[in-house]
């Protein structure tokens, strides 16, 4: 019933020059969605990937579950120097992420331009 | 939607993870006819899908045997949803999630959901049923006078 989560992977640099690794999501985020949250993280490598862009452009729906896994992900990141951002949530979801408090941990930005900008 | 009292809509729901959008889908058609915001309808769909995961996730503990009940009231200037299952309903309020615990490994990642029903809907309520069983919780969210 849940509508797969997938995922995929794009290197890009930033204005400022630095690398930025950026995970596109698709789909529904929610507690099937591990291999494409957890999972794709956690297949990039620790040593040379520092900035991390999550795009939510194509997500409609997150649950507490989703989040919970988004949290994961950037407490491995903290754990690893890894620098966390996002990009693509509605204005609803900008809402909840503050509400839960993750913007404290990743920085949420309207646009990709926008987020590549600040980096 | 015109000269309205109370029309219910009821959904039942199986027990599996994933049905609780359609609950969800339902509830925005009533709020959406009853005039509500856009704003205020994405507040109601989240409370709604996270009401129906804890139901069908806590309450009947995805025993598909068993199913999870939405009752859509909507009144003059406010809609009520109940969403009922089987479990024996909640011993006590989960404290308030805390981000910087969660990151330091100090709390559970989850245990965001009764979190944003409660912060998202006008009020609130977890009530157990008398006989140990037909919980339900118990949302109301208003329509604000001054929109369109």
């Amino acid at each position: 019933m849940q509508s797969e989560t997938k995922s995929h992977v794009d290197q890009l640099t930033s204005p400022a020059g630095h690398p930025v690794t950026v995970i596109r999501f698709e789909g529904d985020i929610a507690s099937t969605s591990k291999d494409a949250v957890l999972g794709t993280y956690q297949s990039l490598s620790k040593t040379t990937v520092k900035l991390i862009l999550l795009d939510f452009t194509k997500v409609d729906y997150i649950n507490s579950s989703g989040i919970a896994l988004v949290i994961q992900l950037l407490i491995e990141a903290a754990n690893s120097g890894q620098k966390v951002y996002a990009f693509g949530l509605s204005p609803h979801f900008v809402k909840v992420f503050t509400m839960v408090g993750i913007t404290k941990y990743a920085g949420l930005f309207p646009s990709q331009a926008e987020a590549l900008a600040a980096l | 939607m015109s000269a309205m009292k109370t029309t219910n809509v009821e959904v039942r729901l199986p027990s599996r993870m994933g049905f609780e959008k359609v609950a969800m889908s339902t509830a925005a058609s009533v709020a959406k006819l009853m005039g509500f915001r856009e704003d205020r309808i994405e507040d109601l769909k989240t409370a709604v899908a996270e009401a129906c995961i804890n139901a069908i996730e806590h309450g009947n503990r995805l025993n598909e045997k068993l199913s999870v009940g939405v009752v859509l009231s909507a009144g003059e200037d406010s809609l009520e949803v109940k969403v009922i299952d089987d479990g024996t309903g909640m011993k006590k309020q989960p404290a308030k999630p805390d981000i910087d615990r969660k990151m330091h490994g100090e709390e559970d990642a989850r245990g965001m959901g009764m979190f944003l029903i409660q912060a998202l809907v006008d009020e609130a309520e977890w009530v157990a049923g008398s006989d140990g069983k037909s919980s339900y919780v118990r949302l109301v969210i208003r329509l604000d006078k001054d929109q369109g």
